[in-house]
């Protein structure tokens, strides 16, 4: 006889547990995270590099580098001044996951710092799915990526509750039409943060800085 | 996405209400996922049939419930399927629009053979 077990439980229910484990464990030690996502070569390592300097005077920070393969990401971030930084290489998978996270968090003793930062794998697509257990999700959209990115990768740009357009500095140099990448954020995210900068030349990096930083004090 | 990761979850979930409900073989796994919800149905099925190889779920059918993607207007109330990268309301061409139908992801229910049968 076959009979139907109903069940009704979402699919990534156990990353999803996991990662309410990981913010409960952020939350005790009271530190605000926030996990970048982007596209490989966006500049997410570029903009960490930038950050950390910049919020040295205020801020104890930890990075958690996500990649394929190399420390290369971790190094960068220990170079440019992170007070922590843990790379966590994830064997070919395309995203961090929870477990992933927790791993990285056991590495680090959390009463020592107030911001950590977790760089995702560079994907457009499979990070959005996998929740982390950090606080914000940042997304780093790039002038050279195309103006086109919202409408093809609607999942990323819906989830956020920030993104940083980087590049502004290669706008007289690319067909990027901000109106119609503007109107695609609009639709899947409207009113999201929205911060345009370039992390060569710092213009806009005060806007980003400010946004972060009242959001690590909100959280003390 | 991720199919490999998903169709781990699915076997997981899948397996554990088997074991609760005292099954002995699991024959059909009843999927609902939204249009919005991207995974592709020959890849999770592919993956399956190497996981779920001498568990109880070895064989079991993996059945896709698609839902389609739904936006209403929050201005005028207006309910409508989107079209490509056109997202704002045909009746009123605001852009202040919400995904109402379309996220679905979930693990519906499974068919399984009991050990009463025996």
């Amino acid at each position: 006889m076959t009979t139907r077990v109903p069940i009704v439980e979402n699919i990534l229910n156990a990353n999803d547990h996991l990662a309410e484990v990981n913010r409960a464990r952020l939350d005790a030690a009271g530190v605000f995270s926030i996990n970048i996502m982007a596209s490989p070569g966006a500049g997410k390592t570029s903009l960490i590099e930038q950050t950390l300097p910049r919020l040295k005077e205020r801020f104890r920070v930890a990075v958690v580098d996500g990649d394929i393969a190399t420390s290369i990401d971790a190094d960068r971030a220990a170079q440019a001044g992170a007070d922590a930084a843990i790379q966590v290489n994830t064997g070919g998978d395309c995203h961090l996951d929870a477990v992933m996270l927790r791993g990285a968090l056991e590495q680090l003793d959390l009463s020592r710092f107030e911001l950590l930062i977790v760089e995702n794998v560079g994907n457009l697509v499979c990070p959005a799915s996998f929740k982390l257990g950090t606080h914000k999700s940042v997304l780093i959209a790039s002038i050279p990526e195309g103006d086109d990115k919202p409408y093809k990768y609607p999942g990323m740009y819906r989830g956020v509750d920030a993104l940083v357009v980087n590049k502004i500095d290669l706008l007289p140099y690319v067909p990027f039409r901000m109106e119609y990448f503007t109107h695609g954020v609009e639709v899947l995210n409207p009113g999201v943060n929205t911060f345009p900068l370039s992390a060569k030349t710092g213009e806009g990096m005060d806007a980003w800085l400010d946004w972060l930083t009242s959001q690590v004090k909100s959280k003390r | 996405m991720h199919e490999l990761a998903v169709t781990q979850s699915i076997l997981e979930i899948s397996l554990r209400y088997a074991n609760e409900a005292g099954a002995k073989q699991i024959t059909g796994i009843n999927l609902v996922i939204g249009e919005f919800a991207s995974i592709v149905d020959d890849s999770v099925q592919f993956y399956w049939d190497t996981l779920a190889e001498g568990t109880i779920a070895q064989g079991a059918i993996l059945h896709f419930e698609r839902i389609s993607g739904e936006m209403t207007c929050t201005n005028c109330k207006t309910v409508f399927h989107p079209k490509d990268t056109d997202f704002s309301c045909p009746n009123c061409s605001s852009l202040f629009v919400q995904i109402t139908k379309g996220d679905e992801f979930r693990v519906d229910s499974i068919d399984v053979e009991s050990l009463e049968t025996q």
